[in-house]
């Protein structure tokens, strides 16, 4: 055992400024092979921000190591699952042998809410071609064809996407050809995607196909104008334990309506329509980004970052949108929900702020909730000392002033890049020039991220897809207050005496968004870290030796 | 009579399955042995989604590695990362084993992993590497079991370690017991630690005795076992004092070395012993091919029959009458069954899993006297209606219908039709029940929506009795929560 290790067997909860960073990364890459080590060591870094707010280089959106048990997952899962999985009537069938379809089925804590039940929703189905040997060998092209006619003729839903996995990629199976054969028999949309689990580094490789394959083959397809004042989209909100469902209510008490959220509780018909908001509020900006920018450039939607995820930080975004729209009336409603929302909100977090001030927590999920969810427990007095995303890009940590540096490798290269031009007939300013001069003088950021490094304490670890491995070591030298991550690391934690929240399932709870959210996350980190449970992992015999050696009276 | 034969169309795709992939059996028996790491050979997806999957059921760590493809790779083979992969989990986990399994795309590719392989034993020795071949395109996550325990025990013994019967001194048998729960993993583990502690009563005054020492004979007569694999530990362990890089528990490598000194193998599954007929190859009868050893081939001992074919054959290998404990468990069960019988008399079943577990629970159901309306699985070894036909009385077998290789939806489409009143099998036919709005019974894997699918025992006296009870409670549940009148009375 190392010196770093031995130092720091002895750490209490809360002790970990005396901890070199340095030392514990240098401990972290101790035991991979040399060039593993380089590697990996580009994506571990002290956070140090400099006066112009620059932030370490992460070596983020790069392959892992093979051998390295990563929490990654495929651009399968990425497109598949997380992006279309939460579409409710769009029939997903997935091309390829059945392991793929059937852990992607279900296995999201997507929510949906029907208008009725007479309205679609396929979610609960999981269709699979199955491949069997003689579709590997003679190719898959006529059971797809069949598997599409075959759920046609069962639900003849509005549209049908096809999902390719691994192994159709190599045999050449033409999805597109066939959907686009399908669409012309069905007459239905039906579009494929090329989502190959080896495409990419990780599951944002599969969004950026899905949201592209959206983008291609359905935005724009209803120019109906609905009736509304405030018009926008909800951009990267997945609806994952109803947190979609908090913010439309509150968006909706301030009179502001949602044409489409990408893609938590959504429809065809919303992503058709999408293109007629007046304004893309950016929640997960990973996941999503681009579709931002090609709705700009297109037909002339601007888009800003929001986040829902903290009191405040809800109260701050509906301030923005108000802001954007610049109506006295909608700012004064924005201001009657905040000061209706926030007398509870208060409550509750100054309660659970007693408790927690000071604890220490680590959050390693996904591509942004690692950053959003440092406002809930700043929010609480709780500091985040380590953080990392699963599958971000170097824009996620150190802002999008980096987008120009980025370097392009074999991995990013293979996902396709739209090229977007002006829709001539589409494309409606929202803003007159000057309305935006005018709007950014006073400080209004349009399409901006700072990226999460610049929030974080100089000297917090910076880690990005850490690997089981690290995880664990990094509970052995640090030993949190919390960990934060999702459930294939989950049980280790817990097992290490550590109090664990998951932030990709929300462990069955939630929502945590918005105002009702905040209330609900305070009072759960308020159970795990002070919760009585721990006190029992040892038995008295461990904690009190003599007692098994002695009896009473001895 | 033959049982009916459903007719339905034809169909291509599958919707809802009821079977999962062929590596994730793989993996789960690689987490049976102690020290090992499992790796998958192909793209991270797939190993990510086993370990979800897995994690799901078990509530336990589950670390699946992977060789982690990238496009070039897809293209030009895996051989690189397969060696990298290897050398890395060497190096982070220093394990006994790694247990290497192909995904359908390195199968699709057609990795030679042998070739691949050679070489790297010595490089990260003494870790031992084992490769088993699992496309899902053909078969099951249980075939990709059956296939990792033939796997390791074919390279922990090879030919060159014949042993002559001299070694064979001591009674020793070698259990496969196929997929099954934690807990009845402990109870086969209980029942053969009471079948190698017996204590014999003696004559002390017969002459065998009196040339040998009574000791000897006090001292019963110590059958050894090694049951592979197990991972009723690793899968379910108390909260960690150290920190463990792989969890304890699991079959030791050195004692799955030694199978080839063994008198007799036992390895449950009466699909599995079918597929060996054919020519296909298990564990059990790979030892017998290479070291003479018998092998003992059972149903898996889910019910009362079952389970008392399972102890006549302990009785015969050990040389030691079954323990008195279990002749109570059984009288129990009987006892049990008797007041139980108007509960679940005719009562009608939903039987689905996987091929051989589907046998054994309708075997069990139809000795209390339900019937098992509908026995499916997503499984297709083709030998289910003849394994059912061997198990089921045929007043039963003929109210029963067959069906392999079906997904839940058409099982939904067939079952409405068959009135019945529950259904019994894993998680994944929780839609099923309701949508027929009939109560689910959770057996096998996988167990997500419930704590505990790792606790329940399915098998031996015991787990009959567990089954009996749950069902029984069941139905008395729903007649109570249905019954307008006469409710406190059930
Ligand atoms: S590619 Fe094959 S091994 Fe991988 S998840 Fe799909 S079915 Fe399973
Ligand atoms: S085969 Fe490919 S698409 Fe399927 S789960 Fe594995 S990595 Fe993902």
């Amino acid at each position: 055992m190392s010196d770093t290790i031995k130092d720091t067997k002895t750490i209490k909860p809360g002790g970990v400024d005396t901890l070199d960073p340095e030392k514990i990364k240098k401990e972290l890459l101790s035991r991979y092979p040399a060039k593993v080590a380089r590697k990996r060591s580009n994506q571990i870094m002290v956070n140090k921000k400099d006066d112009t707010g620059k932030t370490p280089v992460m070596g983020a959106n790069v392959r892992t190591v093979p051998g390295i048990i990563t929490q990654r997952g495929c651009s399968y899962a990425g497109c598949k699952g997380v992006i279309l999985g939460p579409t409710r009537d769009i029939v997903n069938i997935t091309h390829g042998p059945i392991g793929c379809g059937f852990y992607s089925w279900l296995t999201r804590r997507n929510q949906t809410r029907t208008a009725s039940d007479a309205d679609d929703n396929y979610m609960p189905y999981c269709f699979s071609t199955d491949m069997q040997d003689e579709d590997i060998v003679f190719g898959g092209e006529k059971k797809l064809k069949a598997a599409v006619q075959e759920a046609y003729d069962i639900f003849k839903p509005k549209a049908i996407s096809i999902f390719s996995t691994c192994p159709v990629g190599l045999i050449g199976d033409d999805v597109h050809a066939v959907a686009s054969e399908m669409k012309e028999k069905l007459g239905i949309n039906v579009f494929g995607f090329s989502c190959e689990g080896y495409k990419g580094v990780s599951q944002s490789a599969g969004h950026h196909i899905a949201n592209n394959g959206i983008f291609k083959n359905v935005v724009g397809k209803d120019d109906s104008i609905k009736e509304a004042d405030y018009k926008i989209n909800l951009l990267g909100e997945y609806n994952i334990g109803g947190d979609g469902f908090e913010i439309d209510r509150i968006l909706d008490d301030c009179g502001i309506s949602v044409v489409s959220t990408y893609s938590g509780n959504s429809t065809y018909d919303q992503f058709a329509n999408s293109h007629t908001a007046d304004l893309n509020t950016v929640m997960c900006h990973r996941s999503i980004n681009y579709v931002a920018d090609m709705m700009e450039i297109k037909y002339g939607i601007p888009w800003i970052k929001i986040n829902f995820i903290g009191g405040n930080s809800t109260a701050k975004s509906l301030r923005k949108i108000a802001e954007y729209f610049g109506e006295e009336a909608l700012i004064q409603r924005v201001e009657a929900v905040i000061e209706a929302e926030m007398p509870e909100v208060e409550r509750v977090r100054l309660a659970v702020k007693k408790r927690c001030e000071g604890k220490v927590a680590m959050i390693f999920v996904g591509g942004s909730r690692a950053h959003h969810y440092q406002d809930l427990f700043n929010e609480i007095g709780m500091r985040t000392i380590s953080a990392g995303y699963e599958f971000a890009h170097r824009d996620d940590y150190e802002g999008r002033r980096v987008i120009p540096d980025i370097k392009i490798d074999a991995d990013s290269r293979n996902i396709e890049e739209l090229k977007i031009e002006k829709d001539d007939d589409k494309y409606r300013a929202r803003k007159t020039d000057a309305e935006i001069a005018a709007l950014k003088a006073k400080g209004f950021e349009f399409k901006d991220y700072k990226g999460m490094s610049i929030d974080m304490e100089n000297d917090a670890l910076l880690i990005d897809d850490i690997s089981q491995y690290e995880t664990e070591q990094l509970l052995k030298l640090y030993k949190p207050d919390l960990y934060c991550a999702g459930i294939k690391e989950k049980y280790a934690i817990q097992k290490s005496g550590i109090p664990m929240k998951q932030l990709h399932s929300y462990d069955s709870g939630g929502p945590y968004a918005g105002f009702k959210g905040a209330v609900n996350f305070y009072k759960e980190i308020d159970r795990l870290v002070n919760s009585k449970v721990w006190d029992y992992l040892e038995a008295p015999w461990q904690t009190n030796p003599e007692l098994s050696a002695k009896y009473g009276w001895e | 009579m033959m049982p009916k034969k459903i007719k339905t169309k034809p169909y291509t795709a599958t919707r809802n399955a009821c079977k999962m992939c062929t590596p994730l059996g793989a993996a789960l028996v690689f987490h049976g042995i102690e020290g090992t790491i499992p790796l998958l050979h192909g793209s991270q997806g797939c190993s990510t989604y086993m370990r979800r999957y897995l994690i799901s059921h078990f509530r336990e760590p589950v670390d699946i590695a992977s060789s982690n493809f990238s496009e070039d790779t897809a293209i030009f083979g895996g051989g690189d990362n397969l060696r990298l992969a290897i050398e890395n989990v060497a190096r982070q986990y220093t394990p006994e084993m790694i247990g290497i399994a192909t995904t359908c795309l390195s199968e699709t590719i057609g990795d030679d992993v042998p070739m691949i392989l050679d070489g790297m034993d010595k490089k990260v020795d003494p870790t031992i590497l084992v490769h088993v071949s699992t496309p899902s395109y053909t078969g099951t996550h249980v075939d990709g079991f059956h296939g990792a325990v033939h796997a390791v025990v074919e390279r922990c013994n090879p030919v060159t370690e014949k042993t002559t019967d001299a070694l064979k001194t001591r009674k020793k048998i070698n259990v496969f017991p196929g997929m099954l729960s934690n807990e009845d993993i402990r109870h086969l583990k209980e029942i053969f630690t009471d079948f190698s502690d017996v204590r014999t009563p003696i004559d002390t005054q017969s002459p065998d005795a009196i040339k040998n020492g009574i000791d000897s004979y006090a001292m019963g007569n110590n059958t050894e076992f090694t049951i592979l694999p197990d991972y009723s530990e690793r899968l379910e362990g108390p909260s960690w004092e150290d920190y463990q890089a792989i969890q304890k528990g699991g079959t030791p490598v050195r004692e799955i070395k030694a199978m080839n000194r063994a008198t007799a193998s036992m390895e449950f599954g009466s699909i599995l012993a079918s597929t060996v007929d054919q020519g296909e190859k298990s564990a059990g009868s790979l030892l017998k091919e290479r070291f003479d050893i018998p092998l003992a081939s059972l149903g898996i001992p889910v019910g009362v029959k079952a389970t008392d074919l399972f102890f006549e054959r302990l009785e015969e290998l050990t040389a030691t009458p079954i323990p008195e404990k279990y002749k109570k468990q059984r009288g129990r069960l009987i006892d049990a069954y008797v007041d139980g019988n108007k509960y679940v008399s005719r009562q009608r079943a939903v039987v689905y899993g996987e091929e051989d577990f589907v046998v054994a629970i309708a075997g069990f159901l139809a000795e209390v006297g339900i019937i098992p309306v509908l026995c499916a699985s997503g499984g297709k070894s083709g030998f289910l209606q003849k394994a059912l036909e061997e198990i089921l009385p045929k007043n039963i077998l003929e109210q029963v219908t067959v069906h392999p290789g079906m997904d839940f939806t058409r099982m939904e489409q067939t079952a409405g039709a068959l009135e019945p009143d529950f259904v019994i099998g894993n998680s994944k036919g929780y839609t099923l029940s309701r949508h027929l709005n009939i109560p689910l019974v959770r057996v096998g894997f996988p167990i997500h929506d419930r704590i505990g699918g790792p606790r329940i025992l399915h098998i031996g006296y015991k787990g009959a009795q567990e089954l009996f009870d749950t069902i029984v409670n069941t139905l008395l549940q729903r007649r109570q929560d249905t019954s307008k009148t006469g409710y406190a009375y059930m």
